[in-house]
């Protein structure tokens, strides 16, 4: 009992008044029970931390094995083994492709704590009142459905959610401002010919499309209907443009893997790429310049969610609601937060980072001091600003989501004719 | 009933006498082996090939979907082009390398100890990791290299020199580094096994050198240049990691085509693709193989 009542103590000081306003939604579980129960979750690697399976056994006295994958196998795991898994970590555009084979089920609004405090990109899809909605598969537009077994997504917010939202960010080029040694502003300079030879792309066809859209939407050569869903004749046109620009060498390497992106941004074979947030920070702490340059198209954007196996039941589906009221109580979006991701309450997890953290993550002020990841790694020195601002001007300049396109082979067989070509 | 088993475990007896079977048996265990990991994964393969696959099923139902795709799509051609390209020209290097280092190791080293000590040195090499060998050449040959700055330094260029990294360059280069102790130690082998007298007959009767490097010892290493041959051939036109690697994504041959597919979960056209390169090879080695009797050798 007395892990459940250290838990309960925490989240109370975590989610204050809401938790009591809805009266401790979730059903009681006992402890001694509770301790046999493990919950299985898998998803891709940015938000399956052993730490975090370390801090559940902690605070909930029951074990979560977490299985880390690449996101096509997330995807193939969660359309054809529901019963391999019970909490499904994954994408908004995987969700969009596996939520009709029902194998996940529905949530309970009312059963999630925080739910009120949730950011307005998952609920209504406006992150303020006056926000635009992006292109591409906005989490809103696969995060609820009408009522429990349906298949197809609702178009407003309802009481039942498919994915509890965890983690997301803002992604856009990165750029080594010490070789370029002139303000880049728009995602066109990665054809720009003055990077001949220095640029690189992802070789992930899946969101290196929607790069390459950014790109020529930006040149001004396409208009996209939707970036997020392109036509045949939107696709050729793109990887005709890409496709010219790499016979004339414009690109160094394509990147695959993190670690990749990372080396050939630290030996200065490449000045201008896409890439991800923490492979930035990997590059700044081997003390070389390098900037998540924020562009005036606006950044492409992914999200990410728990969902609930539709095999859950009993005391193993009052348990993994625990779990998600527990992760968005503020613990783990303070630990998601300190590594440059956001958290889907933000406010929650507040409490869990130091104000000099708050400020320089959240808020986007310099920072009062030395910044560090939650593994000790030194991100950033005093004075120092985080790339884009404050959450409010990154999230809120979100040009387009990861999507999956109706025309995905279509297109992955175009990706495949680019990069022999 | 009982009379024919009694025939049979009789004639069982029997059988076991029999020279051919004592044969198969012996010849078995290898069969066995060769049909659990090698016949029916291959088979599997063949099987799969003809099947369909959507996003997140494969569809066992026949249909030729694959090979259409792969024989309709100009990159498959300029796919396997580029792997032959990669295949020959390694082929060329590899062979130019370790045939003189062989011939050097076999024709111009007395001493059998010194001869056993410098090929355990070519060997060294391999002591590490393909991959490991493989991606030391990339801060290597990079633009702010190693390569690079000192080519600078010395005055030799201006510039740094772009075509050294992520070209076809650098794969070749990181094939023939790879592979050149495979043309090595066959041709090596053959060489060991010329006769003597051989070379001082070709001598006595008034050849040159050269005309003795041609007439004589070419013919008599040929089958250890096919064996170098088939080894090079296979790793090279089987390979996808090298080609990604050291390219930077930027080719591609018929490895990286399969392995794409692999990473999208359409096994059915990996599958396809992968008969199709099989067949290929086998092709290759079937030309090469009426050339030189390799059996005599073995």
């Amino acid at each position: 009992m007395s892990k459940m009542r250290y838990s309960r103590r925490s989240m109370l000081k975590a989610g204050g008044a809401a938790l009591a306003a809805s009266a401790l939604p979730a059903p009681m579980v006992w402890a001694q029970e509770i301790k046999d129960i493990t919950l299985r979750q898998f998803g891709t690697g940015v938000s399956n931390l052993n730490d975090v399976g370390k801090k559940v056994k902690e605070d909930l006295g029951f074990t979560l094995e977490m299985t880390a994958l690449d996101s096509d196998s997330v995807t193939q795991r969660a359309a054809t083994q529901p019963d391999s898994f019970d909490i499904a970590d994954i994408e908004y555009w995987i969700c969009k492709k596996v939520w009709p084979t029902g194998n996940l089920q529905a949530m309970d609004v009312s059963k999630i704590a925080n739910y009120d405090k949730i950011v307005g990109i998952f609920k209504s899809g406006k992150l303020t009142p006056e926000s635009e909605i992006a292109q591409g598969t906005a989490p809103h537009t696969v995060g609820f459905i009408e009522e429990p077994g349906a298949t197809s997504f609702a178009d407003e917010q309802t009481n039942w959610m498919t994915l509890i939202p965890t983690i997301y960010n803002a992604d856009t080029l990165g750029i080594r401002p010490d070789l370029i040694g002139r303000p880049i502003n728009t995602w066109a300079e990665l054809l720009n010919p003055e990077f001949k030879g220095k640029a690189s792309i992802l070789d992930i066809s899946s969101i290196g499309i929607m790069d390459m859209a950014m790109v020529c939407e930006a040149m001004g050569e396409i208009q996209y209907g939707d970036k997020g869903n392109m036509t045949r004749e939107e696709i050729d046109k793109t990887f005709a443009i890409f496709t010219e620009a790499k016979k004339a060498g414009q690109f160094r390497a394509f990147w695959k893997t993190f670690d990749e992106s990372v080396n050939l941004m630290a030996s200065g074979e490449v000045v201008i790429q896409s890439m991800w947030s923490p492979a930035i920070t990997a590059v700044k702490s081997r003390g070389i310049e390098c900037v998540y340059q924020p562009l005036k198209e606006g950044y492409r954007s992914w999200g990410g969610g728990l969902g609930l196996s539709s095999s859950l039941s009993g005391m193993e589906l009052d348990a993994a609601y625990e779990y998600i009221n527990w992760y968005l109580s503020g613990w783990v979006g303070g630990y998601l937060m300190r590594q440059g991701y956001y958290s889907a309450v933000p406010e929650t997890s507040k409490d869990y980072m130091s104000e000099n953290e708050w400020g320089y993550w959240f808020e986007g002020k310099p920072a009062t001091d030395v910044i560090t990841s939650p593994t000790g790694d030194t991100l950033a020195q005093a004075g120092e600003l985080r790339d884009g601002g404050s959450f409010y001007d990154r999230m809120g300049s979100v040009a387009c989501w990861n999507a999956v396109m109706d025309e995905n082979q279509y297109m992955v067989r175009k990706w495949n004719e680019f990069i022999a070509a | 009933m009982s009379e024919r088993t009694a025939k049979r475990s009789l004639g069982g007896l029997a059988v076991l006498r029999n020279r051919h079977v004592t044969g198969w048996l012996q010849a078995a265990p290898l069969s066995l082996i060769l049909i659990a990991f090698l016949i029916l994964p291959i088979i599997t393969i063949v099987i799969v090939s003809f099947w369909r696959a959507t996003e997140f099923s494969i569809i066992p139902a026949f249909s030729l979907e694959n090979y259409e795709f792969l024989f309709g799509s100009p990159v498959t051609y300029r796919v396997f082009g580029a792997t032959f390209k990669y295949a020959f020209l390694t082929w060329a290097f590899t062979l130019s390398i370790g045939f003189t280092v062989a011939y050097y190791l076999a024709f111009h080293i007395r001493s059998q100890p010194v001869q056993i000590a410098l090929f355990l040195i070519c060997t060294i090499p391999f002591w590490t990791s393909n991959i490991i060998r493989m991606i030391s050449w990339i801060p290597f040959l990079g633009r702010n290299g190693i390569a690079n700055q000192m080519l600078i330094s010395w005055g030799v260029i201006d510039e740094p020199l772009e075509w050294l990294l992520y070209s076809d360059f650098s794969v070749i280069l990181a094939f023939v580094h790879l592979y050149t102790l495979f043309m090595v130690v066959p041709i090596f082998n053959t060489m060991m096994r010329i006769d003597k007298s051989l070379l001082e007959a070709a001598r006595d009767n008034g050849a040159s050198g050269f005309q003795t490097l041609v007439h004589v010892i070419i013919p008599l290493t040929k089958p250890g240049i096919m064996i170098g041959t088939i080894f090079v051939l296979t790793l090279v036109m089987g390979d996808f990691i090298t080609v990604r690697f050291m390219s930077g994504s930027q080719r591609a041959n018929v490895g990286r085509l399969i392995s794409n597919d692999i990473g999208l979960l359409q096994y059915p056209s990996a599958a396809a693709t992968a008969v199709v390169l099989l067949l290929t090879v086998l092709i290759v080695i079937g030309i090469l193989l009426r050339f030189v009797n390799i059996r005599k050798e073995l």
